[in-house]
């Protein structure tokens, strides 16, 4: 029997009933639950007459719409109080454990579940939300649903699903200083295209990817799904152990070992073959910023706005030429030229620990531009907030202007009031410059932390390459 | 779920790749606590200007297209986020099947759960269906799921084109009977319960939960 990948090992210990024809039904080992999709799938269940089967695997979490300011004030939006109490309720009658906006484990739910250990190597992991696929940086297998699928997992603990095609994306060499997780996966999306993973499974590997932290890894693998792809997974080796090692929902002492043991097993066989490969070297990234509507409209920071006419295909064309006129750029306008008006650094993809360490050591010391109408620094989770506050961060991010908020998903989508106003630009750590994403008409330049950092002190983008920041891991 | 069998309706054409779930729904629209009633807010930002006037230039305002049930899309539809908030806002709005070269697969897989039925051609097919809806006043097309087969349900020149098409046939089945997806899964729950006796994923609890930040 051929090699098998990791994809198809964490599958295959899942299938709970195969029949040619069908969908397979899989079990799901972690389901994660947050106010906005999960409503109408328990109320669902209720109209059923149906229960949640395992609430100790259903873990939900209040995000997205949580204000991020003070939190002892009333939420004024009435329809955003009514869904957190909807998920309030939910969970209390079927007894599933709620991070409220008030719990000192409240985050971004992508951010909370590894943080706490509830993401585990080997495991099936879903939630309905697209951005799971930051899970799979622990060797999981980790997508997201809609909310039929959510009231189907809540109601079965399995889903039905066709298996997808598998694609590699090797990336090999060491990335340069100043270079992070996120250029690489946005180098990634601009190779591929914003649906080139459409179908597929992505298991990211090689020297770049092995050398990434874990954070650095979920930050590849959060934005598997800009790419297309459902799921993007990363063997789980020495580093993936050392991070989960002693966190709340991790197994200690004998139990912990047996564990490694076990998680190492799903890495992919050494002959094992994927129905596509990419090759990317990290020693030619350079920082990446996008400049259009889909994260796939990415150049490097030492490039320009590209000519709609230097596309091949003319859908390629149109949709360059729609989104340079939503942007408001001109082709041949150097990426370093074009002017900022608001930073945002948060997001399950950029706010984590790391992010923000590398962020603030661009900011210590300097003031953000005085063209800069307003930058915000918002944790991905409270546990994050805390250790950077521990770190003396928040001060850093606070002298140089920043303002310093409570975790959620805030601007990254704009549900709660952290919206980008019509027009503005906005160096952007988030993970979408889909039109309107931020705020309607709001134009969404999305870059690493580094470099929106560095956006914000000098009001436009620059290479943060050519800045000593002594050595940056 | 309603079933899907067969479709008489006017097509109308949105004529742009990528269309994500973001211009399907914007945000603003995700926290209602029920299925009902996204149709109002089917692609908001390009359907009205400020004040909700309906924006003259976006096809769907424009009155020949007006009750139209069938979609006609580009590459990539519904791409982004896993919100079936987009679906449910298609559905509402009045459209019952898609058609385009390709979509999302979060998206894609959220339609076959709404009784929308997602059908899928080569690029130069959906290429021309573009030239007639737009050539033909009131263009419609008849979608029959049990053949797999698109007609034309409007005479026009050189009309009677027939495309088929096809869908998964497990796919197919749910949709032509409605079947409740979670009731078909029930139906193996002494499977479930004998995989949960040797698959255990148990969620134990070993650290604490405090951290430095006071609740």
């Amino acid at each position: 029997m051929p090699s098998q990948t990791m994809y198809e090992k964490i599958w295959s210990a899942h299938v709970v009933r195969e029949e040619t024809g069908q969908p397979t039904l899989i079990y799901i080992d972690r389901h994660l639950v947050h106010e906005v999709t999960s409503a109408q799938a328990f109320a669902g269940l209720r109209a059923n007459g149906r229960k949640v089967r395992r609430p100790d695997l259903t873990f939900a979490v209040m995000d997205h719409s949580v204000p991020t300011t003070d939190r002892s004030l009333p939420i004024l939006d009435q329809a955003a109080k009514a869904q957190f109490a909807a998920l309030e309720r939910n969970c209390k009658e079927n007894n599933i454990l709620l991070f409220d906006m008030h719990d000192r484990n409240q985050g971004i739910v992508h951010i909370v579940g590894p943080e706490l250990g509830i993401t585990n190597p080997g495991q099936t992991i879903v939630c309905g939300d697209s951005h799971t696929s930051t899970h799979g940086a622990f060797g999981a297998l980790a997508f997201g649903i809609g909310t039929s699928e959510v009231e189907h997992v809540l109601a079965t603990q399995c889903l039905s699903q066709f298996k997808s095609k598998s694609m590699l994306v090797r990336v090999n060499g060491q990335r340069p200083q100043g270079v992070t997780a996120k250029d690489i996966i946005l180098a990634i999306i601009g190779k591929i295209g914003t649906a080139g993973g459409t179908g597929f499974v992505i298991e990211y590997a090689g020297e770049g990817i092995r050398k990434l932290s874990m954070e650095g890894r979920m930050t590849v693998c959060n934005m598997s799904i800009e790419g297309g792809a459902r799921a993007g997974m990363v063997a789980p080796d020495d580093t993936t152990f050392a991070y989960l090692e002693g966190r709340p929902y991790v197994s200690r002492g004998k139990e912990f070992q047996a564990a490694v043991d076990r998680w190492k097993t799903f890495a992919s066989g050494p002959g094992a073959t994927y129905d596509h490969t990419v090759e990317l070297n990290a020693a030619e990234i350079a920082p990446q910023v996008t400049w259009g509507t889909n994260p796939g409209m990415v150049t490097d920071v030492t490039g320009s706005v590209p000519a709609p006419f230097s596309f091949s295909d003319s859908a390629s064309r149109e949709s360059a030429a729609r989104a340079l006129e939503y942007m408001g750029l001109k082709p041949g306008t150097r990426i370093a030229d074009i002017p900022i008006d608001r930073v945002f650094i948060g997001s399950c993809t950029n706010a984590r620990i790391e992010d923000l360490r590398l962020a603030a050591r661009v900011l210590d010391g300097k003031k953000i531009a005085s063209s800069i109408k307003g930058a915000l620094a918002v944790p991905g989770s409270r546990r994050v907030k805390a250790q950077a506050e521990a770190e003396g961060l928040d001060k850093v991010f606070r002298a140089a202007g920043f303002e310093w908020r409570d975790a959620g998903c805030s601007m990254c989508l704009a549900m709660n009031p952290d919206v980008l106003p019509s027009g503005e630009r906005c160096a952007s750590t988030s993970n979408r410059n889909f039109e309107g994403r931020q705020g309607k008409g709001g134009r969404t330049h999305l870059v690493s932390p580094m470099m929106a950092a560095a956006a914000a002190v000098e009001g436009h983008f620059v290479d943060i390459r050519k800045w000593d920041l002594g050595h940056v891991e | 779920m309603t079933p899907f069998t067969k479709l008489t309706g006017i097509v109308a054409p949105v004529d742009r790749v990528n269309v994500d779930t973001d211009q399907i729904i914007p945000k603003q629209f995700l926290k209602a606590i029920t299925r009902e009633g996204f149709g109002r807010f089917l692609f908001y930002d390009w359907r009205y200007l400020d004040g909700e006037k309906p924006n003259p230039d976006f096809v769907l305002n424009q009155p020949r297209y007006h009750g139209a049930s069938i979609l006609l899309a580009r590459t990539n539809f519904g791409c982004g986020s896993s919100r079936e908030h987009a679906p449910w806002a298609v559905l509402d709005y009045g459209f019952r099947a898609i058609i385009a070269p390709s979509y999302a697969d979060i998206f894609y897989n959220n339609c076959f759960k709404n009784g929308i039925l997602p059908i899928t051609l080569p690029e130069e097919q959906v290429d021309e269906l573009f030239r007639r809806t737009r050539g033909n006043d009131g263009y419609e097309l008849t979608v029959d799921l049990e053949s797999q087969t698109i007609t034309e349900a409007t005479p026009v020149p050189d009309g009677g084109l027939k495309i088929p098409f096809k869908v998964d046939s497990f796919r197919r089945e749910c949709l032509l009977n409605g079947w409740d997806d979670i009731g078909l899964t029930l139906r193996f729950e002494d499977q479930i319960a004998g995989f949960e006796k040797t698959h255990q994923p148990n969620a134990t609890r070993y650290g604490s939960l405090e951290t430095l930040s006071g609740k």
